[in-house]
């Protein structure tokens, strides 16, 4: 499989890209954290890699696997090339932030929120960072692979002989 | 002083509808049966059920709503879609913490006599979903009834769980008219 727009990547912005691979048309480019922002605007706008839609953002939690300990996730989708593009972005866990890429894709004021929600990471200059699917008391980010398994937090108190396991 | 319609319905035909019901009544009430079981009989049979639909289940609830299965044969085709019409609350998939106030409330909305039936494994214990989001079962919240498991639970099921009610209905022994103050 060719990888266009890996090899367009790597081209403009090789000093940004700490890793790459490619394996039968999954292509994924590891960036620097604070490139992501210009990484992804070239992406969109470059008529060789024109990735007009971010179809997801999410993240990974890497506890004990590997430091730093989060990568937030994008997969882009250029629909006039038919081709895809994972990129992903370290980000560390004492100070869990990255730039918004909601002034390039609208969609991504959702997405992000979503990795706010459950990840608890931080994206900088987004409109409106609050939860999106877990209620606004909710402490904590349920992902995150250290939050206790059996912890619950219920709105309202369980009926008599009864208990919120 | 006639009614002005006598001449349409007859002054007969109107005592005959009358006499048919009264006839029917006493016809229960002869077999040593007492206002109470007329009164239940009535009740299982015209149950006005709030379908609270929040996931997969409800597919199988409108298969077991559509001709094939039927349940308008128990007499509870009539979904209504305000608690305040509906005695017969049918939560029917997965519930959610964020979700529980709302299913309360609108349990709690509901007029008395009332019943509730528990629809698949995600309603009934929170099924394979035990995690930080999914209320273990909704019995932790409202009473429950009858519960069906399955997931989702087919419509023999359903039509099996809607009889044990009405089992149960036709047992049930309750104050005919709401007590105040007792
Ligand atoms: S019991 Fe199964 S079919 Fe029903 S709501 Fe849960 S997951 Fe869906």
């Amino acid at each position: 499989m060719s990888k266009v727009a890996l090899d367009r990547l790597l081209e403009k912005f090789g000093d940004a890209v700490i890793e790459s691979h490619a394996n039968h048309g999954d292509e994924t480019a590891i960036v620097k954290a604070e490139r992501l922002h210009e990484v992804m605007a070239f992406l969109r706008d470059d008529p060789v890699t024109s990735m007009e839609l971010l179809s997801d953002v999410t993240a990974v939690d890497l506890l004990g696997i590997k430091e730093p300990r989060f990568e937030v996730v994008y997969h882009l989708y250029s629909i006039s090339k038919n081709q895809r593009l994972r990129i992903k972005a370290p980000v560390s866990e004492e100070d869990p932030k990255i730039s918004t890429v909601t002034d390039l894709f609208k969609v991504a004021v959702w997405e992000e929120r979503e990795v706010y929600d459950l990840y608890g990471i931080r994206f900088e200059g987004h409109p409106d960072l609050r939860r999106i699917l877990l209620y606004p008391e909710f402490e904590g980010h349920p992902l995150r692979k250290d939050y206790e398994i059996e912890h619950r937090q219920p709105r309202i108190p369980a009926r008599e002989g009864r208990h919120h396991l | 002083m006639t009614n002005q319609n006598d001449h349409l319905m007859g002054a007969e035909a109107h005592l005959t509808t009358v006499d048919a019901a009264e006839g029917f009544f006493r016809k229960l009430l002869n077999k040593n049966e007492t206002v109470q079981n007329v009164v239940n009989w009535s009740r299982k049979w015209s149950f006005f059920q709030y379908p609270f639909v929040t996931a997969c289940c409800g597919m199988e609830y409108m298969a077991t709503a559509g001709p094939r299965y039927d349940y308008s044969r128990f007499g509870c085709e009539l979904p209504r879609f305000s608690p305040r019409q509906a005695d017969l609350l049918m939560v029917v998939g997965t519930i959610t913490h964020k979700q529980a106030p709302v299913l309360r409330t609108v349990w709690e909305q509901m007029a008395d006599p009332k019943w509730v039936i528990s629809f698949g494994v995600c309603a009934s214990s929170g099924g394979f979903y035990r995690n930080y989001a999914t209320v273990q079962g909704i019995d932790t919240i409202i009473p429950v009834d009858v519960y069906i498991p399955g997931c989702p639970p087919r419509p023999e099921a359903v039509l099996d769980a809607l009889m044990m009610l009405q089992d149960k209905v036709q047992k049930e022994r309750r104050p005919l008219l709401p007590v105040v103050n007792s």
